[in-house]
């Protein structure tokens, strides 16, 4: 396939950034996206030019590291990581827009690179449940209704890379924050923590620079993972229920 | 190097004797010992075993040094002897672990559980990785499950059963105590990983499921779908995330280990670089902690992630640290066949696959009709008829050749005959699609979007691919190298797996040395004190910051005409060509040649564009691929100097009538732990001994 590429270039995150025009010739429509920009880098690299930096890492579509937005959605047209993209969901002869995951708490560190670092410091507000080692019961000392540790889990796929805030036209990460909420607090083990869990985690997206939630669901739509727009739900009825209950 | 030396601390009585004798891995006492075929072990190793390598080398590659001691090691029956050294070893006051800094490299399984429960008993911890952030750490990609003997399955499992399955399953290169103690503490970890709210799968009853994988006859695998490393690293990264909002840790993300400090023969700190601002900073502790992972990148094409890499381990065995085994590297049966010369790396699927499919291939050599065209009369489940006790859940050592060797023979299927079948449609029969679903089912949807063939309707092609290393820093049972102050966990470290891996251990191991042996062992080597202060000026600082700075000079100074890519692949396709699935000596001879010239080559004419001031990912790579080239050379020696064949290292030249890896336990039952010296890496033989699982040759038929 012949692609033309156009891809944000910033040398870094005081300099001002452009798209750029690269012309393809030869993609295998069973390259991965990623695997495309290898291509071009190997080229640019000949060429003298500096390589286009982009984050990624395990190119499973599991640790969460590389997301850009391809044609205005992050991840692109499939709702699936960037790596798991392949080439066979584009056309000859396309054009194809590659921008960094924007948002107003993911500043742009170079080129297609941004720092999600906020995500981190979410969860350190309450992302977890206090078990330190040594101090746990036998696995099986709490039994867990089926339905509660199959939704559990499937809010724990969270793989953090930020695809939702990018889709949010409020730059929300209520998806992010709600998954992992919703995890935990559904969770025999998670109950001593629920309140201040979802009060902190809360107080710590809004530090952040977040913007709310208008439930226009773009963020789902986005989610490789799937994570339901109902987590939000939840997290906004946990919110309501601490609430109370801590003012009590 | 004429005499085969002596021990440095003899273990015990009998010890002493073959220390004296300047004999190496006379297998003590043998009570539950018989003679077998591949036992011609026991007798008269001695001496020899000096004479056969001096043999194996003609053209002086290496030098033989003395025998290495694992001093750490605990006597005694063997159920009681991590309680005797955790009761034997020096502990630190709760008040005064706060002055104690402990730096951790690697934020894993291994990382993040050590650095996580250092800092929850008071340790102040520093930690990096080179990710944006630790939850990252490849351990995420992790599938399968993770084993323990917790015996839910009522099914004939134990703490024994699953230490002899692992040393068997090792192929008996590992040490009997601490794959023993590993045994132990599995059970402990799943207690642990469910206090963290860890969403294992459950029964509908509300307690944990489970299942069984390759290599066992039990079912003792907890898993979470097809994402249980996922899991398990996000309960170690919130655990860490809670200390670093308390506090205890100081976390350096986008930030590498470039270097190790080493001041008075003690492991004392780091030289970092900062991946943004492109600053060398160093960072001096009482303790430097390695959880940097394995060096599978060095084949280039693996199931590694990209980033992935063996710096940590390379520039510590630069600065004294031995590597041991490093040709013990882990094939995986179910990865997904390459598709054309742009790949970039290899996905793998649990091999729980293995479980519920079924492997087969075309009885008749080159033929192209599709696999619903081909009656089961025609097909060949090779593995069901040559290990039918077994079946389709053989070791991944053993699966993985067998793939081989029917593609070799013209059977294999798909672009390129370099694949087999992995049929689910029995599994769809028997239990329904969404049945299949439910175990399966991100596995599936993963296969699909890189193939674009649907595994429901049409079978999976595999093919093996660089999944895992054994091989690593050497440690002693305490999880410290042979630099004091230098402790090295997960797969970083070469300790519990032997030549071979089972499926579901390197979680166990990984969470087994981060949450529970490092913490309870390191306290040993901070009560000993003498940690003088080392400032920014000390000598072996400015040295190594120097090494460092004119090195990155170096690199972005050439200016060539090759990428550091077209060298990593070349590289890659070196070693999986002489050192990858089976090895013999003139292949391993010729990448020995070549190796050298490629270092030239590499060192003259890469290109690495931008500058060492900013976020330059090209300048990331050659760092890290000039140690590779290092490193493979290193993998190389090590598997032509070991003339057997034991798990993961097939030597063409010793296999049985059958085809089957052939162990030689007369010569080589050791630990190989190479030295750095700059001119010929000096050979360190750790003899193994096995007191309770005697050596067989592995039979899975």
């Amino acid at each position: 396939m012949k692609l033309n590429v156009r891809i944000w270039r910033q040398q870094n995150p005081a300099a001002p950034g452009k798209m750029v025009d690269y012309a393809l010739d030869e993609v295998s429509p069973d390259m991965s996206f990623l695997e495309m920009l290898d291509v071009l880098n190997e080229d640019l690299i000949l060429r003298g030019e500096e390589p286009v930096a982009f984050d990624h890492d395990c190119r499973e579509g599991i640790c969460g590291s590389c997301g850009v937005v391809i044609n205005g959605e992050p991840h692109g047209p499939q709702q699936t990581t960037t790596c798991q993209l392949h080439m066979r969901s584009f056309r000859d002869g396309d054009t194809i827009d590659v921008e960094p995951l924007r948002a107003k708490a993911f500043p742009v560190i170079k080129d297609l690179v941004v720092d999600r670092s906020a995500f981190d410091r979410i969860i350190q507000a309450g992302g977890y449940i206090s078990a330190p080692t040594g101090t746990a019961p036998d696995a099986h000392a709490k039994p867990v209704p089926k339905p509660d540790a199959d939704r559990a889990f499937e809010n724990a796929t969270c793989i953090g890379c930020g695809a939702c805030v990018a889709a949010c036209p409020n730059g929300s990460s209520m998806l992010f924050t709600s998954a992992k909420i919703t995890h935990l607090n559904l969770l025999p083990q998670g109950q001593p923590e629920r309140e201040t869990r979802v009060l902190n985690m809360v107080g710590a997206m809004d530090e952040e620079g977040f913007g709310g939630c208008t439930n226009t669901g773009e963020c789902a739509n986005a989610c490789p993972k799937g994570i339901p727009m109902a987590s939000i739900a939840n997290m906004n009825r946990e919110f309501l229920r601490a609430s109370r209950t801590v003012s009590r | 190097m004429a005499e085969t030396p002596r021990k440095r601390t003899p273990r015990t009585a009998e010890a002493k004797t073959t220390a004296a004798t300047g004999r190496k891995a006379t297998p003590r006492k043998a009570p539950v010992r018989k003679a077998t075929p591949a036992a011609k072990a026991t007798a008269g190793v001695s001496a020899r075993a000096g004479a056969d390598r001096r043999r194996a080398d003609p053209d002086g590659r290496y030098v033989i040094g003395t025998p290495i001691a694992d001093t750490k090691a605990p006597t005694g029956p063997i159920e009681q002897r991590w309680d005797g050294r955790r009761f034997a070893a020096k502990l630190v006051n709760p008040t005064n672990r706060r002055k104690h800094r402990i730096i951790v490299v690697g934020t894993g399984l291994a990382g993040g559980s050590a650095g996580a429960t250092l800092a929850e008993q008071g340790y102040e911890v520093i930690q990096f990785c080179y990710q944006d952030s630790p939850r990252r750490a490849h351990s995420v990609a992790a599938q399968g499950g993770i084993n323990a003997a917790k015996n839910y399955r009522n099914d004939g499992d134990s703490v024994y059963r699953l230490f002899y399955d692992t040393v068997k399953g090792g192929d008996f290169r590992s040490r009997e105590s601490n794959v023993y103690r590993l045994a132990q503490i599995s059970t402990e970890i799943i207690d642990q990983c469910v206090a963290q709210g860890v969403p294992f799968a459950r029964e509908y009853g509300g307690l944990l499921d489970n299942r069984s994988f390759g290599g066992v006859q039990v079912a003792r695998t907890f898993y979470a779908r097809g994402q249980t490393g996922q899991q398990l690293l996000l309960g170690a990264y919130q655990a860490l995330s809670r200390q670093i909002d308390a506090g205890n840790v100081q976390m350096h993300p986008r930030t590498e280990m470039l270097d190790l400090i080493v001041v008075d023969g003690k492991a004392r700190g780091i030289v970092a670089r900062n991946l943004i601002t492109g600053e060398i900073s160093t960072h001096v502790a009482d303790a430097v902690v390695l959880a940097s992972g394995g060096y599978g990148n060095v084949f280039y094409l693996s199931t590694n992630a990209k980033n992935s890499n063996a710096t940590a381990i390379w520039r510590a065995h630069k600065r004294g640290a031995y590597l041991a085994n490093l040709c013990y590297t882990q094939i995986h049966p179910t990865c997904i066949p390459r598709s054309g010369d742009h790949q970039s790396k290899l996905t793998l699927m649990s091999e729980s696959l293995r479980n519920d499919g079924r492997i087969w291939v075309p009885k008749q050599a080159g033929d192209l009709r599709s696999p619903d065209q081909i009656p089961e009369a025609e097909r060949d489940y090779y593995l069901e008829r040559i290990y039918p006790s077994f079946g389709n859940l053989v070791p991944r050592d053993i699966a993985s050749r067998a793939a081989k060797n029917q593609c070799d023979a013209g059977r294999g299927v798909g672009p390129g005959g370099l694949g087999v079948y992995l049929d689910f449609a029995d599994a769809i029969a028997r239990m329904g699609r969404d049945k299949v679903a439910e175990k399966y089912g991100n596995l599936f949807d993963m296969y699909q979007q890189i193939t674009g063939e649907n595994p429901y309707q049409v079978p999976m092609r595999i093919y093996p691919a660089i999944h895992y290393t054994m091989g690593g820093l050497w440690v002693d049972y305490d999880l410290q190298s042979n630099v004091p102050g230098l402790f090295v966990i997960g797969e970083a470290n070469f300790s519990d797996h032997g030549a071979n891996r089972l499926g579901a251990s390197a979680l166990m191991q990984g969470l087994a040395d981060g949450y529970f042996v490092l913490p309870a062992t390191i306290n040993d080597y901070l009560a000993r004190g003498g940690f003088g202060a080392i400032d920014d000026q000390h000598p072996a600082v400015t040295e190594a910051v120097g090494g460092v700075q004119e090195r990155l000079d170096t690199l972005l100074s050439i200016n060539g005409d090759r990428t550091v890519d077209s060298f990593h692949r070349e590289l890659g396709q070196l070693l999986w060509d002489q050192c990858g699935m089976a090895r013999d000596e003139p292949g391993l001879r010729k990448a020995l040649e070549r190796i050298p010239e490629l270092r030239e080559e590499f060192w003259s004419r890469v290109k690495v564009p931008g500058s060492g001031l900013d976020l330059n990912q090209s300048l990331e790579k050659a760092n890290r691929v000039a140690d590779f080239i290092d490193l493979g050379e290193l993998l190389c020696l090590d598997a032509l100097h070991r003339e057997e064949s034991c798990g993961g290292h097939f030597r063409e030249e010793s296999q049985t009538p059958d085809g089957e890896a052939e162990r030689d336990d007369e010569r080589f039952s050791y630990v190989a732990a190479w030295e750095y010296t700059g001119d010929k890496p000096v050979l360190h033989a750790e003899p193994l001994e096995f007191e309770y699982v005697h050596p067989s040759q592995r039979s899975y038929a």
